[in-house]
Order: structure tokens, then sequence, then C-alpha cells
């Protein structure tokens, strides 16, 4: 079977972002882009299903603009078999990936897709539900282990008391939480090969999907910074001033 | 219209998460001049719907009591609020921003067609809200203008809604059914005597200056003296040292306690991105230079082998 994984290029983990004077956004020209870390995750654990022999091929999807193609090169890098770009230069929010997701899947016909929790920079977490919901397929999200067997999937999900098992038959909707794997790094080889991987582009015109943004963005602001305090001298003045000063013991 | 908020429970009490997410609503019904209401969905659940009905000030509580609702599947619980949003006249459904409802109100939103709000930390106005991106290095103000707002409630950012003082009626609805393509197989939940992360007044977490999840004794001591949950780093759950619960930041929880106290944990912005909002923050580390230090009320430059100990003991004497 095929599998499916959404790659999207996004301000690097590591830069600290700043906030545009004119309230519009915030400022990405010059600032270093990768793939989503949970992404990575993703296209980690489809490399790893390939490898045990139950998913055939792995086909990386980004939506955006043109540059969104360096993002599929290093899944491509990473070891996924070939790449479609769905070039747009709208502004995309979760509602209209889902939809061109949705789109691509039923021209490729993968049964298993795989996409990250979360998005670090809008940090909506929304895409890979929406998906399932659009397709009518189960979802798992929050993965930390996946096991696949004759078409049937077990789950283990992250939850806010623990863990979950979830189990249903493919084609399914996973998004992935930290645990999943450790993806690898891409070779010298690897990123050699990469280059020669097709990337197909299609736009959503082409799909038939109206990408329209449903949010208004009226302003993007820098919160409250948080003034630094003091340094104390000992354990025993610490526990002073959180009774005495700042009354919280 | 009304708003209709989500309410999480375990089928007896609810979650104090939905009580910032019915605060989250008030805010809005003020601002739509509409009311409240709360469903309450889940197998033998009346207790809990039971508990809603005594929130201040709401109008009215439907529950929904099936098997099919009994575990929080997405693929079940859709369907019902699809099929209330669409038919029950509700302008906006609001549910907490918890892995349950991370999960499921994106498949409602997406059968709806509107686009979710995800994790509003302020209400503007009826169609427009505040939310936090790029790990909350950054406030969005955005407006919906789609019939029905789909919204996830960042619960440090509402006080919670009165839990008593209300007597609102409790409205059986008709429910969906199981939509018999997921089952729920299993749980390994975290049992704790320690109060929940997200609603505790004082968290105490350890990071991967912990160095092994038997030092996390050291921690647990402490927290019991002060009433604390313990919280870690994603560098301490990665580790192993404890359960993926305990994460605090931009991917794990939000927490906003009247003291957080970060233990060997240097201060990346993932993390900060959890606990900035703490009334009081308290840094242990032995990096004078760590990036924890620039947004902590009180530093303690040290090891935390040797200063765990000591913060042990002079909480034990000033307990007497
Ligand atoms: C997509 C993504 C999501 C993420 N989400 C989160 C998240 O939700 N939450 C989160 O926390 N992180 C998250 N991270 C990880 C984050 O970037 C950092 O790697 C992590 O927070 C570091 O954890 P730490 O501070 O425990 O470890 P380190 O950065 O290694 O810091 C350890 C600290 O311990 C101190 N120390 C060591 N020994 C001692 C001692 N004996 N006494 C006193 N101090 C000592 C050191 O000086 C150091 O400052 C995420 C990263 C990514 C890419
Ligand atoms: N423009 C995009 N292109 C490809 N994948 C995307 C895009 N936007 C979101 N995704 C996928 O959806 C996940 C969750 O994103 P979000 O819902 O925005 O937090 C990401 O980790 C990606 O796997």
């Amino acid at each position: 079977m095929k599998a499916l994984v959404a790659v999207k290029r996004v301000v690097d983990y590591n830069v600290k972002v700043r906030v545009k004077a004119d309230k519009t956004g915030v400022e990405t020209a010059n600032v270093k882009m990768s793939m989503n870390p949970f992404d990575e995750i993703a296209v980690e654990e489809a490399l790893r299903l390939r490898e045990a022999g139950i998913v055939s091929e792995v086909i990386a999807v980004s939506a955006g603009i043109q540059q969104c193609q360096e993002t599929i090169r290093t899944a491509l890098a990473m070891g996924a078999d070939r790449g479609v770009l769905v070039q747009t230069d709208a502004e995309l929010q979760p509602l209209a990936v889902a939809k061109l997701l949705k789109a691509v899947i039923e021209r490729e016909g993968p049964e298993l897709v795989i996409v990250g929790k979360q998005a670090i920079d809008d940090d909506c977490n929304q895409t890979g539900q929406m998906l399932a919901a659009l397709l009518g397929w189960p979802q798992a999200t929050f993965a930390s282990k996946i096991r696949i067997a004759d078409g049937h999937a077990e789950v283990t999900r992250e939850v806010d008391g623990g863990l979950e098992t979830v189990a249903f038959n493919l084609p399914a909707v996973v998004t992935t939480d930290l645990r999943l794997n450790e993806p690898r790094y891409a070779s010298l080889p690897n990123i050699m090969k990469a280059k020669k991987k097709p990337i197909a582009t299609v736009t959503p015109d082409e799909l038939g999907v109206d990408v329209a943004p449903r949010l208004v963005t009226l302003k993007v602001e820098e919160p409250a910074k948080r003034q630094g305090g003091v340094k104390v001298g000992s354990v025993a003045e610490l526990v002073d001033k959180l009774k005495n000063e700042a009354r919280v013991i | 219209m009304s708003v209709l908020v989500i309410a999480e429970h375990d089928n007896r009490a609810l979650k104090p998460a939905t009580l910032n997410a019915a605060a989250a609503a008030f805010e809005v019904a003020k601002a739509a001049g509409s009311d409240v209401q709360i469903l309450v969905a889940g197998q033998d659940c009346r207790e809990a719907a039971e508990a809603a009905a005594q929130i201040a000030g709401i109008a009215k509580i439907l529950l929904a009591d099936d098997a099919a609702y009994d575990h929080d599947l997405a693929e079940n619980w859709a369907p019902l609020i699809v099929r209330l949003a669409q038919e029950g006249g509700y302008s906006h459904v609001l549910a907490p921003a918890t892995t349950s409802g991370k999960n499921l109100m994106p498949r409602v939103a997406a059968l709806l067609d509107v686009m979710q709000i995800s994790d509003i930390s302020a209400v503007v106005s009826a169609d427009t809200f505040v939310r936090p991106i790029y790990a909350g290095n950054a406030l969005a103000t955005v407006q919906s203008k789609d019939p029905i707002k789909v919204i996830t409630v960042r619960g440090t950012a509402f006080a919670p809604a009165e839990a008593s003082g209300g007597n609102a009626p409790i409205e059986a609805v008709a429910t969906t059914g199981s939509a018999g393509i997921s089952e729920f197989k299993g749980a390994e939940l975290s049992k704790s005597e320690r109060p929940e992360l997200t609603s505790a007044r004082v968290i105490i977490s350890g990071g991967r200056g912990m160095q092994s999840g038997d030092n996390f004794h050291l921690l647990e001591t402490v927290a019991d003296k002060l009433g604390a949950a313990v919280g870690a780093s994603r560098a301490a759950v990665d580790a192993g040292f404890v359960p993926n619960d305990y994460q605090v930041g931009q991917t794990g929880k939000i927490v906003a306690p009247e003291l957080y106290i970060a233990v060997g944990i240097s201060g990346a912005i993932q993390h900060l991105a959890g606990m900035k909002d703490s009334k009081v923050i308290v840094a242990i580390n032995k990096d004078e230079e760590a990036p924890i230090f620039q947004i902590a009320d009180y530093g303690l430059v040290g090891d935390l082998f040797k200063v765990l100990p000591e913060l042990d003991e002079e909480l034990g004497k000033t307990q007497k």
C-alpha cells in the first residue's frame, strides 16, 4: 500500500521569531526555514513502514509557495519516493490544506496518511483531524506507536492522562507526536539521489479546491515581556522570598 | 442563537478545564447577547450532567447518553455535535484545548465546513479572538467569517466559571450512535495522588539535569511539602525519566500556576511557551547563563542534587 505524508515548510524551531513593526505578521524574510519537526517524524514513520515491507511507496506532499519544493526535497533525501507540490501563493489555512490533501489523496489512493500533530508556526493542530473528517476516515492523533497488520492498525496516542490505544481498519489518518520515533538525517548520497526523484506540481484550481481563508488576521502583536527577577544566594533566602515577598507558599 | 460548550468529564465529575471553557463561553455569549448551554455526552453520565447544571449562569444542559460516547472517539462524537450545531441554532461551539478537545473539534469544524479557531486566549467580540502562535512568541487577533465558530479554549487564559449556584434544566437529546469505524482498546493512565498539572496551584518541573527517573523522587518530596504537581521538559520525557503526560510546553501542557519551579531545565522557547504565564517562576540551574534565568522571578544558581535536599529541609522547617 501507498503512504502519503504531509510536509509543511515552517520557520526553523531554533529561530527566535520577531513580530513585524506593522503588526501584519512575523518576520520571515532571511529567516531559516525547515520542515515542520512533526512532519520529519511523519516521514520517518512512513519510511520505517516501507522498510518493514508494509508500505510500498512513500509520497511527500507540501502545499504553498514554490520554495516548498525544498521541504519536499528534504523528505526525498530522507528516503521518500516522490513528491507532490500543491503550488499557490495564497495564504493557506488548515481547512484549505485538508481539502487540498483530500484531492491529492483521491488521485493517489494511499491507504495510510501521516501528518504532523501541529505546525510549529500557526500552532493550529487541526489539519489531520479535518482531513480524516472530509474523507470519512478514522483518525489517530498524537501517535506514539503505530502497529499495522493485514489492513488493520492499532495506534497508541499521547493524551493528557497518559496513553490510550485505538484500533481501526485502513485507510486512516494518523498524526505524529514527539515520541513516535527519532527522524534520521539525510546522508550525502541520499541527498544526491533525491535530486533525481520526481516532484509533480499541481495548483488548487486544478484540484478544484477553493482555498479562500476563513479567518482574517487583524493584527499580530508581541506578548507582554516578562521581567527577569533576582538571583538569590541560598535556599533559605529563596524560601524566605517565596513566603514573605511573593507570598506563594 | 446560543453558545454550546462541550464538557469534558469522566461520566461523574467535570474536568476542571470545562469550567475554563465555560468562562470563555460566557464572554462570547455576553458579546453576542445570547446564552450558554453545555453538552454532556458519555455513557451513564447523568451525574456529570448534574454537575454541569450547577455551574452558575448556564441556561441548559444537553445530555447524550450512549455507549458510543464512553470514550472520546472523535469519529462518534463529531456527528452528534455537527447535528446539534446545525439543528440547535448554535452560533459558537467551544471545547477546552485539551488532548480530547484538540482531537475532536477540528473534525467537527471540517464537517461544518468552517475553520476552527484554536487555543484562544481572549475574546475580543463575538467573531474576533486572540490566539498565541509561534510558541506564544506572537499573539494573533483573528476574525472568523464562518457562520458557526468552532473554538478551543486555552484554560490558563480564562479564570474558571463558578462551579455552583446554578440549576439548569437537563434535556436528553437523541444520540447518533457509533460511526463504527474506530474502537477504543485501552488506556494506561498515570496514577498520582498529586494535583493535575493544568489546575495545580504549584508545579515543580524537572529537566534533563535530573539525570534519571529515580532522581525525580528528589522533586516529589518537595512537591509533597508544597502540595505541588510534578512536570517535566520534553528532554526529560524523551529520556524516559517520566511519562509523556508530564511534558510542559508548546507541544505539551500549557500551565500557569501561582508558583512554577523549574529544576535542571535550560529554558528553551518550546518549554517557556508552556509556563511563562505562571505568576511566580523559580529557576534552579547550575549554569548561570541558562536562558530560564531571563524569565525567572527568583533564580538560584547551584547543583540541583545539593539544592533539592536543602529545599526539602528548609520547607520542613517552615511548616513546623
Ligand atoms: C517540535 C518541538 C516541540 C517541542 N516541544 C517541547 C515542549 O512542549 N516542552 C519542552 O520542554 N520542550 C519542547 N521541545 C524541546 C526544547 O527545544 C528543548 O530541547 C527542551 O525543552 C530541553 O529540555 P531541558 O531544558 O530539560 O534540557 P537541556 O536543554 O539539556 O537543559 C538541561 C539543563 O539542566 C542544567 N543542569 C544539568 N545538570 C544540573 C545540575 N546537577 N544541577 C542544576 N542544573 C543542572 C543544565 O545547566 C541545563 O541548563 C520541543 C522541541 C521541538 C523541536
Ligand atoms: N501547507 C501545508 N503543506 C503540507 N502539509 C501541511 C501544510 N499545513 C499543514 N500541514 C500538515 O498538517 C500538520 C498540522 O498542521 P496544523 O493543523 O497547521 O497545525 C502539519 O504538521 C503538516 O503535516
